[in-house]
Parts: structure tokens; C-alpha cells; sequence
């Protein structure tokens, strides 16, 4: 599943520190999310979305087969 | 989100029962051949306290489990069930060994014990550099 977190979270100033606090994982998780080396839980990837305020479509996209 | 004092919590109170479980293991053992000299009256309790502090240490690796995110809890999974797979293959293979003469002492249980921590720890190291 690709994402554009880094990108998001470059525009709101946020290490991936920051974004890890706010959603509840560790900073190792959130860089495996922006890495594309794991896919994150329903519950995270809506909070990771409404966290910059966009629709989950909007930061993650399903790349399919 | 008070995820580290919780986990640090939680992994403390998993070190008291691990500790409690070596100790009752060590009193079984050498209790019953040198403080009261095998009677089964006393280590059958002792075996029974044993097998308690067992499940609390199981449980108390539960909830430290739960203090976990998603990955974190992944890579202890994927790593559980490589070490689950490991010691079932290597122990039946080491068993089969004993039982065909092929090493010239009865297989240990200990040595079982031995390679499941090691595989762990392997499992747990190589599984968290994938994800890095």
C-alpha cells in the first residue's frame, strides 16, 4: 500500500516522533508505514488520515495485484 | 499516550513472575533432593506452586504483549512462531538422535530451553531489522 505521510508530515512540521505520539504507535512503526514496509491497522490509518485532516483515500492508496 | 510507563510497568511485573517461576523451578529440583529428601508430600505442592507462578508468568507476558502497537506485536508473533516451528523440528530431530544412539547421552530437556531462547532472540533480532 503506498502513502504520502512523509510528505503530509513535512507540510505540518511533524518528526516522526510527533506523528507517533499523536497516533499511539512507536516511531519505529511509523517509519515502517512511510518506508511501505508495513501496512497499518484500519484504526491507525484513519487516525494517521484524520490527524492531517484528509480522508483516509486521500494518504493511503491501494495498489492492488 | 502513557504506552512506556505502562510497558515498563508491565515488563517489571513480568521479570517478578519469571523470577518467582525460576526460583519454584530451582526449589522443585533441588529441594526435593537435598531440603526433604524426595517426599512426595511436600513436592507435589511445590511442583503444583510451580505450575502456578507458570500460568502468572504466561499471563504477565500477555499483558505485556498488550502494551504493544500493531508492528511491535508482529514482529513478537512472526518471531513466537519461528521459534515455535524451530524448537518442534530441532527437538524431535535432537530426540531421534537419542533414541538412535546417535549422541552418546540421554536428550535434555535443558538443551530444548537453551534453544528456544536463543531462536527467539534470533527471530526478534532479524524480524525487527526487516521492518527498519
Amino acid at each position: 500500500m503506498k502513502n504520502n505521510i512523509r510528505i503530509l508530515r513535512a507540510e505540518k512540521n511533524l518528526t516522526q516522533g510527533d506523528l507517533a505520539d499523536a497516533v499511539g504507535v512507536s516511531r519505529q512503526t511509523i517509519n515502517a508505514i512511510e518506508k511501505e514496509k508495513f501496512d497499518p491497522s484500519l484504526p491507525t490509518a484513519f487516525r494517521i488520515a484524520r490527524l492531517f485532516g484528509r480522508p483516509v483515500e486521500a494518504v493511503f492508496q491501494y495498489e492492488g495485484e | 499516550m502513557g504506552r512506556k510507563p505502562e510497558r515498563i510497568r508491565q515488563t517489571r511485573r513480568l521479570a517478578v513472575w519469571t523470577f518467582a517461576w525460576v526460583l519454584s523451578t530451582a526449589l522443585v529440583v533441588f529441594g526435593s533432593e537435598f531440603l526433604w529428601n524426595g517426599a512426595a508430600g511436600i513436592t507435589l505442592p511445590a511442583l503444583l506452586l510451580n505450575l502456578g507462578l507458570g500460568i502468572g508468568m504466561i499471563l504477565a507476558h500477555r499483558r505485556l504483549l498488550e502494551t504493544f502497537d500493531e508492528l511491535e506485536r508482529k514482529i513478537q508473533m512472526e518471531s513466537m512462531g519461528i521459534t515455535l516451528g524451530l524448537t518442534l523440528v530441532v527437538g524431535l530431530a535432537y530426540s531421534m538422535m537419542d533414541i538412535t544412539n546417535l549422541i552418546p547421552r540421554d536428550a535434555e530437556i535443558s538443551f530444548l530451553v537453551m534453544f528456544m531462547g536463543i531462536s527467539y532472540i534470533l527471530a526478534v533480532f532479524f524480524n525487527t531489522r526487516r521492518y527498519r
